[in-house]
């Protein structure tokens, strides 16, 4: 088991023969995801990497069957791929494209919500279960496999959690970037949920950044609804008031959205909260 | 980004929603012929910097006369306002907006926000305008209406409604007042605005709803739709070396401690500054370079980081992925061949192909390069060498 991803899922990719799209693409067909096309307008026909390319997603969903897309889509655009997955009938939209206008992501997700399709990102490394399926732009050969379940907002940190939690003898169920962005589409808690049902994971690595409530939300949801073993890590406590740091959603407003807030909301949750993205693997070991 | 105010009543206008007669001047003869010009015995001498609470620190005053505009102009412009929004130096005042007065029956506050936890923009209007609303928002909660606005089905006339009796408003003024509403959303939804604010909302005398100040600020990643609007970015208000940064795709933000940081991802970058944090050191500043690391990008981020001169060590921290170590460990002695640093850099390399970097760096004749692989360990490195 794992959550969101296995081998079984047919993916197509947006932005198919992009320079980012081609990219990352031939890694994920590399890593032995199941590829099975590619859209860009008006290159219906072609055969790129090997797959066929559409000129739209319904198309590509009636040929290939595809249940799954990863956007690479320019962020002018990138929402409108998004509804036009959602209305192909897709049931899953990782959205990699970073800097797409939170007004546009609002609208795609209350339709995606409409037509049942969940949205990982935007702004977001993507997801991975080892061994079976990347649908991301993160190295796969780091991500080992195993039974802890990993959700961040960031790409590099999920690297480096996923790195040290390898690196003590462990490994992942699947791991999930769920974006930097002020809207994405799933969150926190929608992912805990899923990991708690998940009988392959065991224990729960959470890694949130400064800005937003999402992490405060997450530690009311973990009160009653989690009994895994949750490590927790919350970046940014260092980050000025009134300050972007990197990521659009990461800047703490007035006194909301900083690091101590929501470290405290976890730990009052029972969540083992750490201070140093280095101690995870320490925790790791010490509740095992 | 955030505009100023004379900008944002410039856009009000355009929208109809009304405001005093005011413009903007640099000198206090400048201010002196305009307020000339106005009708009226009381003028109000603003000054123009991005951040808010400039009348607590003595940038907002109301001249009684033509003489006291000069005088105030004076005292204001080239000051160095310090405000509860600015560091402690204050941001320097380079431009001044000079308005004509009015007479105050009462003051209300409006704004308009995207609410991230609800993913919508809310109103939220108060009786008590004026003062800083999260104070009214902790003794009078109930003096403060908040309305959801959902995308699906936009401004209605009954949210419309519920302001306007929430804030117990006549017949006569509601229909005004929901005028006003009506053109601020309309202002907020066509210019991709993430906040708009205004405090105070005035009721006059004479029964007319005027805004007396403006606070906007738009979606950066909305701007390439809204030219115009971009035009309006004041490059004075915002730090220049992190607009550099940017041009460039590096994102940059400086700290007041002595460990220069260079991190690829922006998650990554504020967990190694906690560490340093934690360990009991001090970083110079956030630095994400992105997904590469050549020459080009690490040059330029040397040269960002050369600009804050109280760097006593550099700490680089890649996790390679895609973008594969040994070509990083190639990019930073690119830079160094650039560059000539006579500071200590401490290099962490983990992830794709570390070993092979972590050699070149090792066997590349720099004496001041430590390369180490784990990150604890390279951190209380860099900590070490910059005390």
């Amino acid at each position: 088991m794992s959550i969101l991803v296995n081998k079984n899922n047919k993916i197509i990719v947006q932005g198919f023969t992009g320079k980012q799209g081609t990219f990352h693409a031939e890694q994920c067909i590399a890593y032995g995801s199941n590829i099975v096309g590619g859209v860009t307008p008006n290159k219906g026909g072609q055969t790129h990497l090997g797959k066929p390319v559409f000129n739209t997603v319904s198309e590509a969903v009636k040929q290939t069957g595809a249940d799954t897309t990863i956007i690479f889509v320019p962020p002018y655009f990138a929402a409108k791929a998004i509804l036009e997955a959602a209305n192909a009938g897709i049931s899953l939209a990782v959205v990699i494209t970073e800097g797409i206008p939170f007004k546009d992501m609002i609208h795609a997700k209350l339709y995606a919500t409409k037509e049942s399709m969940k949205i990982i990102g935007p702004n977001c490394p993507g997801i991975i279960t080892p061994d079976e399926c990347k649908i991301g732009i993160m190295p796969g050969d780091i991500f080992k496999k195993g039974n802890v379940g990993l959700i961040s907002k960031s790409g590099t940190l999920t690297y480096e959690a996923s790195h040290q939690i390898s690196s003590c003898g462990y490994g992942i169920s699947t791991a999930i970037g769920i974006g930097g962005d002020p809207i994405i589409g799933l969150s926190f808690i929608e992912v805990l949920s899923m990991f708690e049902d998940d009988e392959e994971t065991k224990t729960i690595v959470l890694i949130g950044e400064i800005g937003g409530n999402l992490e405060i939300e997450a530690a009311e949801f973990i009160k009653t609804n989690i009994k895994k073993p949750i490590i927790g890590f919350i970046a940014g406590a260092t980050a000025p008031k009134g300050k972007r740091m990197g990521h659009a959603g990461a800047i703490i407003s007035g006194d909301k959205g900083s690091a101590k807030e929501k470290k405290k909301a976890l730990e009052e949750a029972g969540v083992h909260m750490v201070d140093s993205v280095a101690h995870i693997s320490t925790m790791l070991e010490n509740l095992h | 980004m955030n505009i100023h105010e004379y900008q944002a009543k410039k856009l009000f206008s355009d929208y109809e929603i009304p405001i005093l007669k005011g413009e903007v001047v640099f000198s206090s003869d400048g201010a002196y012929e305009y307020a000339k010009s106005l009708k009226g015995d009381i003028f109000a001498v603003k000054a123009q910097i991005h951040a808010g609470g400039r009348g607590l620190g003595g940038g907002v005053k109301i001249a009684k006369n033509l003489k006291e505009v000069r005088e105030f102009s004076d005292e204001i412009l080239g000051m160095q306002l310090i405000t509860p929004q600015t560091d402690e130096h204050g941001q320097e005042v380079k431009k001044i907006y000079i308005e004509e007065g009015a007479d105050i029956s009462h003051q209300y506050y409006l704004s308009i926000v995207l609410d991230r936890g609800l993913e919508k923009p809310v109103i939220i209007a108060s009786l008590d305008g004026g003062v800083n609303i999260e104070d009214v928002a902790l003794s009078s909660p109930e003096r403060i209406i908040t309305t959801e606005i959902d995308s699906l089905i936009g401004l209605q006339s009954f949210h419309i409604a519920n302001i306007c009796s929430g804030l117990a408003l006549c017949k006569e003024d509601s229909k005004v007042f929901g005028a006003f509403i009506e053109k601020l959303y309309k202002f907020y939804i066509e210019n991709d605005v993430e906040l708009v604010e205004i405090n105070p909302l005035i009721k006059t005398t004479d029964n007319h709803f005027i805004a007396l100040d403006a606070k906007v600020s738009f979606d950066e990643n909305a701007l390439y739709r809204h030219p115009k609007i971009e035009e309006l970015r004041d490059i004075e208000e915002e730090e220049e070396i992190e607009l550099e940064a940017n041009s460039h795709g590096l994102k940059y933000v400086e700290l007041d401690g002595n460990i220069g940081c260079m991190v690829n991802g922006a998650g990554l970058a504020m967990a190694v500054m906690d560490m340093i944090k934690h360990e009991g050191g001090s970083p110079a500043n956030f630095l994400d370079i992105g997904g590469g690391a050549s020459v080009e990008t690490v040059t330029k981020a040397f040269e960002i980081m050369q600009t804050n001169r109280k760097i006593k060590v550099i700490f680089i921290n890649i996790f390679g992925g895609i973008v594969r170590c040994d070509l990083v460990a190639n990019g930073i002695l690119g830079a160094m061949n650039e560059i000539k640093l006579d500071i200590p850099l401490v290099v962490r390399l983990e992830g794709t192909n570390a070993k092979q970097g972590l050699e070149i760096l090792e066997n590349s004749g720099y004496q001041n390069i430590v390369a180490i692989s784990d990150l604890e360990k390279a951190t209380k490195k860099s900590i070490e060498l910059s005390k």
